[in-house]
């Protein structure tokens, strides 16, 4: 397989978001603005593209049995190092995502690509997939991020578009579902059309 | 390399190595931000106390924790003084009445009490409303250059002298109990 | 759909359709609507307009172009949501928000799901809450305008003050119970006036339109909840009959609980529904941030209504246990 048809596959074909569901939790609780929503999405990419190397390149090391929690554990240190980054050189960041950076460990997507993808797959084919999936999550929680912020407060990555406030369930968690829900509603629909 | 078979040994050796070599990474970039994160801490605060304050040029001296009747947690002074007189102070102050849980504000007032500036240090107001706090109080419903002391200090609704949040009564009244504390707690530093 | 099927078996072929029922129900809402025109005049009309006209627009259009099924706004549900949906607000709101408020009580609340008939939530009640939580400047109101009778003497205008229900919840003096009966208080327009939407529901019974389970256990529920709430401390709790007279608990009683679409099909099953909702009502009221709670209960308990049909079976025709 060549890198560019994994990267493609992971941001249409698998969208995490739009065609598998995964990681519903941090893509309804970040979204509450297109740049929250993107940092978000940034974040999980380089969580996945590191552990999905790491996990591909050592697939052969560990036995079948104990597989997630060794999976786990490459997880949850890549992320670790990613917050206490996170909070040194990028505080602004820290205090807008607070806890959902350290819950990228429980990130089905995550675990999902390492147990799906990478322990089956040499490591650039997996750092290619970590970047499809990477990006597709990103692509998806920008757009409804986007979406919720010029309907929510009128605005987009901070820019006012019209005065005044928009329509204020859309910053709130219903509005992520309705939104959400639309846009799969959408996706799907298209999907069908080309069929 | 063929894949290891899942025997006691194997599975034993293969976590320990991988625990072991995750928690050196982790121990590494602990060590690396470390100091970075103290800083960044510190600059948060100090960068709140700094624009809540009405002399910019004086020096914040070290911290003096007030307790005040009914208030378990203590509310934290940090008092600002020139050429070793006390000028004012910036107050950690914060109340757990809000419509969302606690809120965590900044409060700069000089020697009489009147209020310079303020910044909200930790809200989960609801967004669009009560989250407006961060300006409202700067804007229609001024508080800056006004006294708890001189003035009553709650929303109009209750017979105060200041707008509360359009919709959002709850978090203004938390706001402002959050200021009156502070007032209250420079006051008691005063007289010591 | 020609038929409704509104009861568990057995059935009973009848003329009824859904346009009479819908037509029946338009008109018991009259009442509600000349005595908020009486106190609140044209802004209340025009809000009422507004809110039919885009409800009938909104269910045509998706209709047509997006579900692309028969034509469905003759059948008269989207002038009763229109309608609904108009009392529930206040005479002062921007007509443009009333217009998002149908879009979005048609659209996610009503054709999202297939249209009449398959909508789980009571499409007025999605496009109230919508509202409440999304402006909540202009609909969650501290200060209501206030009733101003048409052929009152004095002309003053835009008069605002608080309503029952919020007296209620952050203090204040009562205005006495009378007000509350013939609609002289403030609030939103359709609400005012109990008289008027009980004699909307007495017309809704007699042409058998609703029965009377759910509005009585509704009201009952809340009236007894609310009365040992009272006995326990009278000093905090009010009298419940203010809780049943004021805000939206008669509307939500007669017209919006008894939506026949989001509402169980057995009598039991009414029953039930109706207790949830009226106990719900007065726990938001009473220990919930905001003074209202009718549309919250009434969505809640529309949730539950496929649980409770599933649980209060009939049993079968003629057969014995």
């Amino acid at each position: 397989m060549n890198g560019l048809k994994i990267i493609i596959n992971g941001i249409i074909k698998e969208n995490p978001t739009f065609a598998l569901l995964l990681g519903m939790c941090p893509t309804l609780a970040t979204t509450t603005s297109a740049s929250n929503g993107m940092a978000m999405g940034l974040c999980t990419m380089f969580v996945l593209m590191c552990s999905n190397m790491a996990i591909s390149a050592i697939k052969n090391l560990v036995p079948d049995k104990v597989r997630i929690p060794v999976f786990i554990v490459v997880i949850a240190a890549f992320v670790s190092i990613l917050q206490l980054v996170i909070k040194a050189y990028l505080p602004a960041l820290d205090s807008s995502l607070g806890i959902f950076i350290p819950l990228i460990v429980v990130n089905c997507i995550i675990l999902g690509r390492a147990e799906a993808f990478a322990s089956k797959h040499n490591v650039s084919d997996s750092l290619f997939d970590g970047i499809g999936i990477g990006l597709g999550f990103t692509l998806a929680l920008t757009l409804l991020g986007s979406l919720r912020e010029i309907l929510g407060a009128g605005s987009i990555f901070g820019l006012k578009l019209f005065s005044g406030d928009g329509m204020l369930l859309f910053i709130l968690p219903p509005g992520a579902f309705i939104v959400l829900g639309y846009l799969i509603a959408i996706v799907n629909n298209i999907k069908e059309k080309k069929k | 390399m063929a894949k290891l078979e899942s025997s006691i040994k194997n599975m034993v050796m293969s976590l320990t190595f991988v625990s072991l070599i995750a928690s050196a990474l982790l121990a590494g970039a602990y060590a690396l931000t470390k100091e970075p994160i103290e800083k960044a801490k510190q600059d948060n605060t100090t960068n709140a106390i700094k624009e809540v304050l009405p002399d910019k040029d004086c020096q914040v001296g070290d911290i003096v924790e007030i307790k005040l009747d009914g208030y378990e947690t203590p509310f934290i002074i940090h008092p600002a003084t020139k050429n070793g007189e006390l000028t004012g102070a910036a107050i950690e102050t914060y109340c757990t009445e809000g419509y969302g849980g606690t809120l965590k504000v900044m409060v700069g007032m000089d020697n009489e009490g009147t209020i310079s500036n303020y910044s909200i240090l930790e809200t989960s107001e609801t967004p669009g409303l009560g989250a407006k706090a961060g300006e409202w109080f700067k804007a229609k419903g001024d508080i800056r250059g006004k006294n708890p002391g001189k003035i009553n200090f709650t929303v109009k609704k209750d017979g105060g002298d200041i707008d509360a949040i359009t919709a959002s009564t709850i978090t203004s009244r938390a706001f402002l109990k959050s200021v009156q504390c502070a007032f209250d707690a420079f006051k008691q530093y005063q007289n010591k | 759909m020609a038929l409704l099927t509104v009861s568990g078996s057995p059935h009973v072929h009848s003329t009824m359709t859904t346009q009479k029922i819908m037509w029946g129900v338009v008109i018991a809402l009259l009442p509600a609507f000349l005595v908020a025109i009486y106190f609140f005049g044209i802004p209340a009309l025009m809000v009422t307009l507004v809110s039919v006209a885009s409800c009938m627009f909104f269910e045509w259009l998706i209709g047509k172009y997006l579900l692309k099924t028969p034509n469905t706004v003759t059948d008269g549900s989207a002038v009763i949501t229109g309608m609904l949906l108009a009392f529930n607000l206040p005479s002062s709101v921007p007509l443009w928000m009333v217009i998002i408020g149908a879009l979005v009580a048609m659209g996610v609340g009503k054709m999202t799901f297939g249209g009449l008939g398959k909508n789980p939530f009571n499409p007025a009640l999605v496009g109230r809450v919508f509202m409440f939580l999304s402006f909540p400047t202009a609909v969650a109101l501290s200060e209501w305008p206030m009733p101003n009778p048409l052929f009152a003497s004095s002309v003053t205008d835009a008069l605002t003050g608080s309503t029952t229900l919020s007296l209620i919840a952050h203090g204040g003096e009562l205005p006495p119970i009378s007000d509350l009966l013939l609609g002289a208080t403030g609030g939103s327009f359709g609400e005012i006036s109990a008289i008027a939407i009980l004699l909307g529901g007495i017309y809704m019974l007699c042409r058998k339109i609703i029965t009377w389970h759910i509005p009585v256990a509704f009201l009952g529920s809340a009236l007894i909840f609310a009365g040992i709430l009272w006995l326990i401390d009278p000093t905090q709790f009010v009298n419940p009959l203010y809780h049943l007279l004021a805000g939206g608990m008669m509307l939500g009683a007669v017209f919006m609980a008894t939506d026949m679409v989001t509402s169980p099909v057995t009598h039991k099953g009414q029953l039930i529904f109706g207790a949830g909702c009226g106990i719900l009502t007065i726990i938001f009221r009473c220990f919930g941030p905001m003074p209202e709670g009718v549309s919250f209960a009434i969505l809640i308990m529309n949730a539950v209504t496929p649980l409770i049909n599933k649980f209060v079976k009939t049993d079968k025709f003629g057969y014995k246990k």
